[in-house]
């Protein structure tokens, strides 16, 4: 009885603290400019289907992949043995799905299948990381926190599978000697080979094991959830919704700016627009998270740091300090403490630092947009995009552009070319032009 | 056989139209075409093979301006749609419905920005175009000039990657009698040549390596003859890339339209 007020207690301190959580960041989101994206439900629903369900970008490394993909799809099966511990916790029962009869030690030995394929994959994820030192989990933005958050996640889901079996394997002594309330149930294939270390044990001190690792799976699953907001982990959750907004035209093609698109209207026309009321906070591209839009406030929040996007940048490849994740990062980073500082002094309060702040010129400017970094990016995040809405600042709000750059946009304007050319001299390639004819 | 050289006038669009006449097609030249000595070489090529093949087609000459594909992705919002309305302007004045060109970054301003700003037009890259008349019959291309020798082709991005053809350029390549090798970075996953997003017109940031010289050694590893290409940019660059390997005497950079303008001895 105890045991199941304590349960309950925890769980609804448990999910309040997530929501309460979930809530900042969905606040933080929503400082952004708003856009609309509610065209194409059909085509964007099948993306969430291939792309985040199916994980069919990810795929594109195919060892990382499939590990991710044993990870994920095992992280997800051995949840639904939650449904049991959740009845059982509130119930005070025992393995009260074992009704099932023979159908119940399948269900299980699959699980722990599953579970195996989840430590299987955490295991190697961090020998890659720590051992092996691939390139992308070392970048310079990879400072300790990053580092670590990965590493306390893979160990996490470590601890949490093997609970499981040791838990089970616990469980299966006592129901074979009889004890208490452990009604045979069956086997369950994959613990049973921990029997042979637990075997030797007293049925009391086999209990103590089996009620400890129940508990630990049990609040260990409270504190990871309650973990993952504070983590680059949370991509479990918005990856999803991330790529339901995914940007449906080809990636060639940059955002529009309207407000401009008036602005050079009246200036072809000679007509002068009419006053916009609404338009006292206009600014040309970003210098700050609420310039940018939701989706790419968004987009920060996805970013899980992989580092594919990194690892495929031309910029970044040839020693530059561009760094796709690390511009996610970086908004991210910006957004929180916008949101600290909300929580803080209050919803108008300003403080003197800018995105400007954590990202520096030279960085943006690295970028040829390529795009490579948004064809690796497995949950649909555009770079790119950012990085452009951070440009479109520099050049338009602050007339900051590289030199060089100046340079072309008056060639641009005077002559329409980036080049030094009359534009006279536009039909020169056409002279002395010959077919030969047989 | 006797060679007869045809002297080639280009049809300027105020000139056609003035007479009356609305050509199937615009060329649009693009400002590398038109002012790049190696690139006008491409424009050269290309021309000859529409000429050849009696397309119905003409330019804008004088009247063309830059499309604004740098000056927007370097953050010039302003100049972009400057440009994009004066060129919309231009063309919807001569009732331009289908444009080709050889330059990726003009094809994907035109398909995918233009219409923002009322310009809607079936736009055509070289590749594909050459790509649908091979496949049509139209053009045959027969001749021994590449039989020994191995092409790799190099994705331009703004054809790649951001608009998703990797197939056209390709099936015109394996139109060509040779040998053909990927790079190992290719389609998808091709690397870029380091010009795009206005970096072509400015200094790299520091770093430890130019982005050409690394794609570059993608080609040479290889041991392709030919880098063959479909870019104004990517021309430059990988062109670069050879000289800096001291490789332009064995390698040759070529756009596609030339390795069929020196098949069919146009």
């Amino acid at each position: 009885m105890i045991n199941s007020i304590l349960f309950i207690l925890l769980w609804a301190g448990a999910i309040a603290f997530f929501v309460w959580n979930v809530k900042k960041i969905s606040r933080n989101i929503k400082l952004g400019k708003d856009i609309d994206i509610k065209d194409n439900k059909k085509k964007r629903w099948g993306l969430v289907l291939k792309v985040a369900i199916g994980q069919s970008k990810m795929l594109g490394l195919p060892v990382s992949g499939i590990l991710h993909i044993f990870v994920y799809a095992g992280f997800i099966l051995v949840n639904i043995e939650m449904l049991e511990v959740m009845v059982d916790g509130i119930a005070g029962t025992h393995r009260a799905l074992s009704f099932f009869g023979f159908l119940y030690p399948i269900a299980i030995s699959s699980f722990e299948f599953f579970a195996l394929l989840v430590i299987i994959g955490c295991l190697v994820f961090l020998i890659r990381r720590n051992v092996l030192r691939l390139d992308r989990f070392w970048n310079p933005e990879m400072k300790w926190w990053p580092r670590l958050d990965a590493n306390i996640i893979l160990i996490a889901e470590i601890v949490l599978m093997t609970s499981i079996f040791f838990m089970n394997a616990s469980d299966m002594i006592l129901q074979s000697r009889g004890f208490g309330h452990y009604e045979e149930v069956g086997m369950f294939f994959l613990s049973s080979f921990f029997i042979p270390i637990l075997k030797d044990f007293s049925s009391e001190t086999l209990v103590l094991i089996e009620r400890t690792c129940w508990w630990l799976h049990i609040v260990g699953i409270m504190v990871f959830l309650n973990y993952i907001p504070y983590s680059k982990h949370f991509h479990v959750f918005l990856s999803f919704i991330n790529v339901y907004y995914s940007k449906l035209e080809p990636v060639g093609k940059i955002t529009n700016m309207p407000s401009i698109t008036k602005e050079v209207r009246s200036m072809l026309t000679g007509e002068v627009p009419p006053m916009d009321e609404n338009a006292t906070e206009i600014s040309f591209g970003a210098q700050d998270v609420k310039q940018l839009t939701w989706k790419h406030l968004m987009d920060s929040y996805t970013c899980t740091e992989c580092g594919r996007c990194t690892r495929v940048c031309p910029a970044n490849i040839t020693g530059k300090k561009l760094s796709p994740r690390k511009i996610m990062m970086d908004i991210r980073d910006r957004l929180e403490h916008t949101g600290k500082n909300l929580d803080k002094h209050g919803i108008d309060f300003k403080d003197d630092k800018t995105l400007f702040d954590y990202i520096s010129a030279e960085e943006l400017w690295a970028c040829t947009t390529c795009n490579a970094c948004t064809e690796a990016c497995p949950v649909n995040i555009d770079q790119v995009s950012s990085i452009l809405e951070l440009r479109r600042f520099i050049v338009m709000e602050k007339a900051a552009a590289p030199g060089e750059l100046n340079a072309i946009f008056s060639n641009i304007e005077n002559n329409g070319a980036p080049w030094q050319f009359a534009q006279d001299d536009r039909m020169l390639w056409a002279e002395e032009l010959y077919l030969n004819e047989k | 056989m006797s060679e007869n050289k045809r002297k080639i006038e280009v049809s300027v669009m105020a000139d056609v139209f003035a007479r009356g006449e609305k050509p199937e097609y615009l060329l649009w030249v693009g400002s590398a075409g038109a002012f790049d000595d190696r690139y006008k070489k491409v424009t050269r090529a290309f021309v000859k093979i529409l000429t050849h093949l009696d397309i119905n087609f003409a330019v804008l000459g004088v009247e063309e301006t830059s499309s604004g594909d740098i000056a927007r992705r370097t953050g010039n919002e302003m100049l972009f749609q400057m440009q994009a309305m004066m060129n919309i302007e231009t063309m919807n004045s001569y009732e331009v419905k289908k444009i080709i060109t050889c330059d990726p970054h003009a094809f994907n301003t035109f398909k995918n920005e233009y219409p923002d700003y009322d310009g809607k037009y079936e736009v055509i890259h070289h590749t594909q175009f050459l790509q649908k008349l091979i496949a049509e019959g139209k053009l045959k291309i027969e001749g021994d000039l590449f039989k020994d020798k191995t092409l790799t082709y190099h994705d331009p991005c703004y054809l790649g990657r951001a608009n998703g053809e990797y197939n056209a350029p390709r099936e015109v390549l394996d139109a060509i009698p040779s040998r053909k090798i990927e790079m190992k970075r290719n389609k998808s996953n091709a690397l870029c040549c380091g010009a795009g997003g206005g970096q072509m017109f400015k200094e790299a940031e520091k770093g430890n390596k130019e982005v050409f010289i690394e794609r570059i050694e993608d080609a040479l590893e290889t041991g392709a003859n030919i880098v063959v290409t479909a870019c104004p940019y990517c021309m430059v660059m990988m062109t670069d890339g050879l000289k800096y390997k001291n490789k332009e005497e064995e390698i040759k950079n070529y756009d596609i339209a030339e390795l069929i303008e020196k098949i069919l001895e146009l």
